[in-house]
């Protein structure tokens, strides 16, 4: 796969193939071909590329970064269908980064939100379309013969009464020479080709082969090998190090304090590694020496009697407790969770006088030019992002932490920079997901219904630092969301935020405030359930009469699931579902809990999906298994552990994964709707946690409102009352 | 210098024999398939085999393999079965592990052609996969093992 296509080479194919790309004006989405483009350049910022050229190869170029959730298929499939083209003459190129490439919606090039598809559906459908009416219009003229008495199909224009057929590489000359069309008919759902179906993915030889190229596979002739030394503990101070020895080891080149600690710079990554082992950096004066684990908790917890900000206020709560015949409150304690992606953070950079090239594992390429013009003075044309397979993003690779010290290192080098972080740095620097304490209250009346639910989270604030503009009266949505849209028909409800930063920064992690506040609603739901003494299914769908999408899932998921079926002896289910992204999702878990040894054993999982209109079930099944999967490795064995204040876990022999023996199959049902397109990369990881969780309830009587559910903490839940 | 058979292939490289095999294999030699994931064995991200058997190549000495035949993902036959169990199932998300995980999948089906579901996970638990592709390595062997038809 190419990665660069500038805007000099896309002006340069007009006079041989096709190329439409589409601008978004503030009246909707403008599409223009490359000799309008070169005429109205200032005017216009397209965002969607696509060639056609004279042997037929159809060429789409992506703006979104492949991090698993197979973007460099479907995207180009949506071109495809509406395109009418051979699906093996199709081939994509990742966009360097550039205004021209930025989403539609958010006006920056970046991936996240689970929102590539949902953004680039329109804008990619169009493009696709109208390339397709141009080709149509270029055969015609060519045959002399009315548009209406052609067709397309599979990359060819066929004159129907004569049977003639010519192939769109053939037509891509006369074609770039029409005006584009600003309406193009579009596809109706019955007449795609591609979309909706599994196609296998683009990208999938270069991963099995090991051919594709992630950001630690970048190489730059004549660079440095860098490895950076860190702090042990937020806000110390380094009083001294070695400085010598660590030059005295061969092949190291410079040692070079940096902002976040003394990086070495040396000709091997070995060299570096040893290098910085030499430094033996004396650390003092920890800001917060007593920052712990525990600490933590209590402050969090503590928080509960700060007033906070009311995210959400239905109806009188009070008044409804005041009546209610059954008051019933728990409380949450969710850590900090490390991102863990496969690949540490790494990026490698060569700064010169007249430019920069960042090869880079990047979520955020926008921002990693910014970063860069500001860093090196150069202008963005002079700078070349080259973005490379992400091994794992999840949030993690939205930071631009791992850029900044890359292209400072090359600067004060003067050489090119490869900068490769330890698994330890990775796991002790992360931006992790929010710890937060939650306390939820609710009453029934004499019946078993809800009458009140009162909610209040103790979270730090993730948009305050990376999207100031985004809070809203001093609310981070990032930390309610889940749960400020409660969907439950509860006539009182109030959401109540309190902001708690601490020493530990936070970023977005697959999911965000879905992926801890689902588990604290859902778990708290069925324990109503339980005290209104109503199955845990029924008491759902009781409460969402008029949410059809959510009954929907919860339904197949739970027949899918054999919900009402027996169970080995032992063994019990727990139902959970959460909206997110635009995406409804419900997972059932099968458990059982080893009552000697609190261990868990997730047997079985189920899952349904809404998300809309599908591109590719094979990808959403994959994405869906692959969240769900996630968030029971979260929900069962994660959690970061800090002490003297810094980050304490280290490694995966300490932040534990899930492995294949504790993962269970994942059965995926994808429920059709003809709703608006929901993301898929980070809704199937909210519910499966409370799932587990209440199945283990089922299963022993125990409710555990900590995670992980460390075994420790499944028996302390089975042995209190 | 030491003196290594990669892939069938000799090369000398000039480094200390302490020095992690993986780091020569895709540092050095940049065979960069073999990914960095721990450092410690615990990922399975770095596996080669030595000698036909799966192999952490971070806690490998590079000077202990000297005269062993080394294979890497980028000397896995296209056509072997567990490369081609692979696409066909559609295994890989991001992809970072899983050269990894096919050749500690590769070890077991030459030393034990049909695993029961329990020797699979036993072979296959110290590689971990954050996308969380579990279920599809596990029917990719069985696919393998079954000779591509399931």
């Amino acid at each position: 796969m190419k990665t660069d296509l500038t805007r000099r080479q896309f002006l340069k194919i007009t006079g041989s193939g096709l190329a439409i790309a589409v601008a978004t004006t503030s009246t909707g989405f403008r599409l223009l071909n490359a000799a309008e483009l070169e005429k109205t350049d200032t005017a216009f910022r397209p965002n969607v590329w696509l060639e056609v050229l004279p042997d037929n190869t159809v060429m789409v170029t992506v703006n979104k970064s492949e991090m698993g959730q197979g973007i460099y298929t479907s995207l180009p499939m949506i071109v495809a269908d509406e395109l009418d083209a051979d699906w093996k003459n199709i081939r994509m190129e990742v966009a360097p980064a550039g205004d021209a490439y930025k989403d539609p919606e958010w006006g920056s090039q970046s991936t996240g939100g689970s929102s590539s598809i949902r953004h680039m559906f329109e804008p990619l459908r169009r493009a696709g379309a109208a390339a397709r009416e141009m080709l149509l219009v270029a055969a015609a003229r060519q045959w002399e013969v009315a548009v209406k008495e052609c067709a397309v199909e599979m990359g060819k224009v066929r004159h129907i009464r004569s049977n003639r057929m010519l192939t769109y590489g053939q037509l891509t000359k006369e074609a770039a020479n029409l005006e584009v069309p600003q309406n193009p008919l579009l596809k109706k759902e019955s007449q795609f080709r591609y979309v909706g179906k599994e196609i296998p993915r683009l990208d999938m030889l270069a991963k099995v082969n090991g051919s594709a190229q992630f950001g630690i596979d970048s190489f730059v002739p004549g660079m440095l090998y860098a490895a950076i030394a860190r702090p042990p503990a937020y806000g110390a101070d380094l009083v001294s190090y070695n400085k010598e020895s660590a030059q005295a080891v061969a092949g190291v080149h410079a040692v070079v304090p940096v902002h976040s600690g003394i990086a070495v710079c040396a000709d091997s990554i070995e060299a570096a590694w040893k290098g910085r082992e030499a430094l033996k950096p004396d650390w003092q004066n920890a800001k917060y020496p007593h920052l712990s684990t525990e600490s933590l908790a209590k402050e969090f917890v503590g928080r509960f009697e700060t007033k906070g900000i009311m995210a959400r206020n239905d109806g009188d709560v009070s008044k409804a407790f005041a009546s209610g015949s059954q008051k019933i409150e728990s409380v949450y304690l969710l850590p900090y969770l490390s991102h863990g992606t496969m690949e540490p953070m790494n990026c490698t950079v060569q700064v010169r006088g007249d430019g920069c090239d960042i090869w880079a594992p990047t979520q955020n390429q926008s921002g990693v030019l910014a970063l860069a013009v500001q860093i090196t003075g150069l202008k963005p044309e002079q700078i070349h992002v080259h973005t490379t397979f992400l091994g794992g993003g999840f949030g993690r690779r939205f930071e631009r932490d791992f850029v900044e010290e890359a292209l400072l290192l090359s600067l004060s080098t003067g050489k090119p920079v490869k900068l490769v972080w330890k698994r330890e740095e990775d796991i002790q620097n992360d931006f992790y997901r929010p710890m937060n304490a939650t306390r939820i209250q609710a009453s029934l009346d004499s019946d078993g219904n809800v009458t009140a639910w009162s909610h209040k989270i103790v979270c730090p604030s993730i948009f305050a630092r990376v999207f100031p503009q985004m809070m809203k009266n001093g609310i981070d949505n990032a930390a309610v969301e889940g749960v400020e849209n409660l969907e439950y028909e509860i006539p009182n409800v109030a959401v109540e935020y309190v902001r708690f930063d601490s020493a530990v920064p936070v970023g977005f992690w697959r999911s965000v405030g879905s992926s801890h506040n689902a588990f604290t609603v859902e778990s708290f739901v069925d324990e109503l359930a339980f005290a209104a003494k109503k199955d845990p299914l029924e008491f759902r769908l009781g409460l969402l009469k008029n949410h059809p999408r959510a009954r929907k899932v919860l339904e197949v998921a739970a027949e899918q699931a054999g919900w009402s079926k027996p169970l080995t002896r032992g063994q019990a289910r727990g139902i959970a579902y959460h909206f997110s992204f635009g995406s409804y999702v419900a997972e059932v878990a099968e458990v059982s809990v080893d009552k000697n040894s609190g261990t868990i054993k997730v047997h079985q999982a189920t899952c349904a999906v809404d998300c809309g209109p599908t591109v590719n079930p094979a990808i959403i099944k994959a994405q869906m298994m692959g969240g769900l999967t996630m968030g029971l490795s979260a929900a069962l064995k994660e959690k970061i552990e800090i002490a003297n204040g810094g980050i304490k876990s280290e490694n995966f022999s300490d932040y534990e994964l899930l492995r294949m023996s504790e993962a269970p199959d994942v059965d995926v049902h994808i429920v059709k709707s003809n709703e608006k397109l929901g993301g898929i990369g980070e809704p199937g990881v909210p519910p499966i946690a409370p799932a587990v969780a209440n199945a283990v309830f089922r299963a022993t009587g125990a409710r555990v409102r900590q995670l992980p559910m460390k075994p420790e903490t499944v028996l302390t839940a089975m042995r209190t009352p | 210098m030491i003196s290594l058979e990669i892939n069938g292939k000799i090369y000398e490289v000039n480094v200390a024999s302490d020095v992690p095999l993986l780091w020569v294999i895709r540092e050095h030699l940049q065979l960069t398939g073999t990914k960095y994931g721990c450092g410690i064995g615990m990922c399975g991200s770095c596996t080669v085999h030595i000698n036909g058997k799966a192999e952490r190549s971070c806690q490998t000495p590079v000077g202990t393999v000297q005269g062993k035949k080394i294979t890497t993902i980028e000397g896995l036959p296209e056509n072997h079965p567990v490369k081609q169990a692979w696409i066909k199932e559609q295994v890989p998300q991001c992809g970072y592990c899983q050269p990894g995980q096919i050749m500690q999948a590769a070890s077991l089906l030459a030393e034990d052609p049909h695993p029961s579901e329990a020797k699979i996970i036993q072979h296959m638990n110290g590689n971990l996969c954050r996308c969380g592709t579990y279920p599809k390595i596990k029917s990719a062997i069985r696919l393998a093992s079954a000779g591509g038809a399931k």
